[in-house]
């Protein structure tokens, strides 16, 4: 009997969205085959429980993977024209923007992010990351050679085959785009396993899915605690490659089960401690807005957020006075509010660990120039918090926090910077700030980080790569780059000539 | 004041009133030309006129030039992200989709090509081509090159602004949008002329332009005739990139212009004498197939047409008894019949001049198989025809007849049907029907042709490149390669501590 949807009421403004609760499996939703396990999932605003879905046990896990393989085999992989999934890549696209405001409701209701924000940022970028996507499905080519006269040798890009993908509770709806946009370009079919906090949006994802028009089979939705279904992706032995947004922890998790079981293909987007960096040349005005921008957007929840600011000791007094007012000036609230620039952290969990990091901060010394209180009443709110004064030994300086929480240090001299920036075992994320263009050249060529922003932060685009240098990852999301996870390289060599003499 | 053209369509296959001005496009507006000039539009299934449009000179070439040239600077090329030109692109393509029967008439109609095929074949391939060409659009990256560390060195694929196209009248929609998709990708504005033989479907196409939101001056239409209009957009000095398809002679007087005027970057696809080559072991009933594809298809109409058909001794009675019959079954009539394979030809000169190859080929002593004259006793229909005993040295093999009309050769030795293959001046595509794999890679590579069908004839893809070697052209369309035909590629070299 398969579970029935929930109808939920958005109190704030009266819109109500039925919402599937069973696991997306062959384009329907189904009960678990062997557990009553749910997941409880919780509005971060106001701590209360929104409702409640079917968690999905490993024996489900192999129920998506076996329809997901039948798919590959059948109707999608080698078995479908490039032109006709750009086609449906780009109808979901479509279906996507008809319902913006109505994802972009349920996705605050789950993640807490502001709704303008939801709808404007994470799925405009989305509906464009899918039609950018879309845009490569008939372009994928691989090489011909013609040097030789009596053999004919070509590559063949080759979908790589059942991918698993294991998303964040970050950007929800951003990053299942990212994930799935690429994999079914490639021809790839996907079992996606939400994060157990917020797989909301990613069940009603599934539903436009069907109505584009994708065979069943091809994208599987089964939201799991990350120990059950991500566990079972990561050491399935029929799954051909594990794509992973997350912790580094997690990370290392999902690479070894990998390496256990049938050497799956691995790409991990990881965790970040990026540095972000202000020249005295720089402007300092702007300068504190991207600086602000860098620790605060998605409430400091981002794995490139800049959360170790480097402040050139010229030009420091004048600048942290500037990026406190800038900092102040951001109203955190509830995600419906009009005026709200950020919302709650996304759980109890993160809200607790955010805390004791910043508790840890001031036991070891570091000086509070805004923050470090916290609010009474319901919600899992932070306010923006900045400690300066601190050292590299710290542990709000070395640990992903994960929070609006930021450490600044002066810095002397261009080389001492870069030698501090680097000085992480991360490498995301980086920014700089200055008019000097050959400082921009050097810092940007010295810093090792996957991703560099100069005057700038935060801003990505679809066709740029994205991902981690170092402990931060291996692969790369976006662009070009990204079809390189999805594809699996075939070199045939056909000879129409040679005879082979014998014995040779 | 701008005219209309309206035609009331009551066929089997489609039934439906088409109405749309007849003026020039310029500037998002029908406009009439600076001197009022138009040309009679025939109906080559009757020859009947059945309507007229304005025709334009070489001043309302300068004034689509300016708009063209405005609307670049400030509201469309690099004014415009290319996701966002994609996004234009694509909706392009599904207002063709919402209004493709109509537009598939409206080419039936003007071109004489059947209503099946219009649709199916044509209009779907324009579809195709404009959805692929919407992908490209924010994909066309330059590149970083290493050099060293004081310098930054990369590459800029800039749009090139201004660019003219000249597009011929057998497939008016399919060659409009092989020309629009990338030039648009990219971020040009365009100057189109259609053929004056076949200009309705893309005056049609104007009010979709405006449609998809398109700024005013990004694509402009202006019908004309090729001496006047066409002339004066490739000798026009605000013209960095003309785009020709048509015949061999017009390719060369437009190349003579640019030359001669401002050295504008020339792309050409002409025309073929296109060899297919069948050997023994071909799979036959599908060689007679395709090889009446090669020939028949658009009435023989299309520069790629396996016009010369090599076929080996050892299966030459076989191949000429089944291909007869498969020629011979062949139902001409009108296009809107649903029963129809072949229409009329598209004009009364080029009915002409194809009855004068086949008359020269009758005088040369080459031996009519089947055919040789005129279908019916109205419009501009010819019966297929297939000439045998045809030495090289013929008029009909060596030159490009753009009909109906297939010359037949017998050949024993792959050596001396490569060489002969290769014996012209022409180069755009070829076939070889064979089931030995090794045999079909070997004579593929030593074709001088920019396409190869191997088992296969008249079957492009609008992601792989098609063009001609020698004479048939200059430059590549569809696939990548067209992108480099409206990009233009800058270098930038960025000092960051090499000192004097």
């Amino acid at each position: 009997m398969s579970p029935a949807p929930v109808e939920i009421t958005v109190s704030a403004t009266g819109r109500k969205i039925t919402v599937p609760t069973g696991l997306f499996i062959n384009n329907e939703f189904v009960a678990s085959v062997d557990s009553k396990e749910t997941i409880q999932t919780v509005n971060p605003a106001t701590e209360e429980v929104i409702c409640s879905i079917v968690a999905a046990s490993a024996a489900d896990i192999d129920v998506a993977v076996a329809a997901a393989r039948k798919a590959f085999q059948t109707t999608w992989g080698k078995n479908v024209t490039g032109f006709e999934r750009s086609r449906l890549i780009n109808k979901l696209a479509d279906l996507m923007e008809r319902d913006a405001q109505e994802l972009a409701e349920l996705e605050t209701l789950n993640n807490g992010k502001p709704v303008r924000v939801a709808r404007d940022f994470d799925i405009g970028d989305s509906i464009q990351c899918l039609r950018y996507y879309a845009g490569w499905a008939d372009k994928i080519t691989g090489e011909a050679s013609i040097d030789n006269k009596t053999k004919f040798a070509f590559t063949r890009h080759d979908p790589i085959g059942v991918c698993g993908q294991i998303i964040p509770w970050n950007y929800p709806i951003n990053m299942w785009a990212w994930k799935v946009a690429p994999a079914l370009a490639c021809s790839c079919t996907i079992v996606m396993k939400p994060s157990e906090l917020t797989p909301l949006t990613a069940l009603k994802l599934s539903e436009l899915v069907v109505e584009a028009g994708f065979p069943p089979g091809v994208l599987n939705t089964v939201p799991s605690y990350g120990s059950v279904g991500g566990a079972a992706l990561s050491s399935h032995l029929d799954v051909d490659k594990v794509a992973f947004t997350g912790s580094t922890l997690t990370g290392r998790k999902i690479m070894e089960a990998a390496a256990k079981s049938n050497l799956k293909k691995v790409s991990l987007e990881l965790g970040g401690k990026s540095p972000h960096i202000v020249f005295e040349s720089a402007d300092l005005d702007q300068a504190a807005n991207w600086a602000a921008l860098g620790i605060l957007y998605n409430t400091g929840q981002d794995c490139t957020a800049g959360s170790r600011l480097f402040v050139q000791d010229t030009i420091y007094d004048k600048f942290i006075e500037l990026l406190a007012q800038k900092a102040q000036a951001l109203t955190i609230s509830d995600g419906f509010a009009e005026a709200a620039s950020g919302g709650p952290v996304v759980s109890k969990t993160q809200y607790d660990r955010v805390w004791s990091y910043i508790e840890s901060g001031k036991a070891e010394g570091a000086k509070l120039l805004i923050g470090g209180q916290k609010r009474p009443g319901k919600g899992f709110f932070v306010d923006p918090t900045i400690f300066t004064d601190v050292k590299p030994t710290m542990k709000i300086v070395k640990e992903e926090i994960f929070g609006p929480v930021l450490s600044l240090a002066k810095f002397h001299s261009e080389e001492e910077v870069i030698a501090l920036a680097n000085d992480t075992s991360y490498g995301l994320g980086a920014g700089l700030h200055s008019k000097d263009a050959n400082q921009c050249m050097r810092v940007s060529s010295a810093l090792e980080a996957g991703t560099v922003w100069v005057n700038q932060y935060n801003m990505l685009n679809n066709n740029v790569p994205f991902g981690g240098k170092k402990q931060s990852g291996i692969g790369r999301e976006l662009g070009s780059y990204a079809l390189e996870e999805y594809t699996s390289i075939k070199a045939v060599h056909w000879n129409f000539g040679e005879k082979l003499d014998w014995p040779f | 004041m701008v005219g209309t053209f309206s035609y009331k369509f009551d066929t089997p296959t489609f039934k439906g009133t088409s109405t749309f001005p007849t003026g020039l496009f310029i500037n998002g507006k029908f406009v009439d030309p600076v001197e009022d000039a138009t040309i009679d539009v025939i109906n080559p299934t009757n020859a009947k006129v059945i309507g007229k449009v304005a025709i334009g000179s070489s001043r309302d070439v300068d004034i689509a030039v300016k708009v063209a040239q405005d609307a670049f600077d400030k509201s469309w090329g690099l004014n415009v992200a290319g996701s966002e030109r994609g996004k234009l692109l694509w909706k392009l393509a599904d207002l063709m989709e919402q209004n493709a029967d109509e537009l598939a008439a409206l080419e039936a109609l003007d071109v004489g090509k059947a209503y099946s095929v219009a649709r199916n074949f044509d209009i779907n391939g324009c579809i195709a081509t404009l959805r692929y060409y919407a992908g490209w659009s924010d994909k066309d990256h330059g590149q970083t090159i290493e050099t060293d560390e004081n310098k930054l060195a990369y590459t800029r694929h800039e749009p090139i602004g201004v660019v003219g196209q000249i597009i011929p009248w057998n497939l008016p929609l399919v060659m409009m949008c092989w020309k629009i998709g990338p030039a648009l990708a990219t971020g040009n504005t365009i100057v189109l002329k259609p053929s004056e033989v076949t200009p309705l479907s893309a005056l049609r196409m104007c009010s979709l332009v405006n449609e998809a939101g398109y700024p005013a001056g990004v694509v402009n239409i202006i019908n004309g005739l090729g001496s006047t209009v066409g002339q004066a957009m490739s000798e026009h000095m605000g013209i960095e990139k003309i785009a020709f398809t048509g015949s061999t002679v017009t390719g060369r007087k437009i190349m003579e212009a640019a030359a001669r005027t401002n050295l504008k970057n020339v792309t050409l696809e002409l025309g073929g004498k296109s060899p297919n080559i069948i050997f023994d072991d071909a799979e036959i009933e599908q060689a007679v197939k395709w090889a009446a594809h090669g020939i028949y298809f658009n009435h023989g109409q299309a520069c790629a047409a396996g016009s010369r058909i090599f076929v080996q001794a050892g299966i030459y009675d076989e191949f000429m008894k089944r291909f007869t019959a498969h020629s011979q079954a062949l139902t001409l009539g009108d296009p809107f019949e649903p029963t129809t394979y072949q229409g009329p030809q598209v004009s009364q000169t080029q009915f002409d001049r194809i009855m004068n190859y086949i008359d020269s080929g009758k005088k040369d002593g080459a031996k009519v198989h089947i055919g040789g004259g005129r279908h019916g006793s109205e419009g501009y229909f010819i019966q297929p025809t297939i000439f045998t005993n045809c030495r090289p040295e013929m008029k009909i093999v060596k030159e490009e007849i753009f009909g109906p009309v297939a010359v037949v050769i017998k050949f024993t030795d792959e050596e001396d049907v490569v060489r002969q293959a290769n014996d012209t001046a022409y180069g755009l595509a070829s076939a070889i029907f064979t089931q030995n794999i090794n045999l079909a890679l070997r004579v593929a590579h030593k074709i001088q042709a920019g396409t190869v069908w191997i088992n296969c004839t008249n079957f492009p893809e609008v992601n792989v490149p098609f063009g001609g070697y020698k004479q048939s052209g200059i430059g590549r369309e569809l696939g990548e390669y067209a992108l480099r035909n409206y990009t233009a590629v800058k270098a930038v070299h960025v000092n960051l501590g090499h000192k004097m």
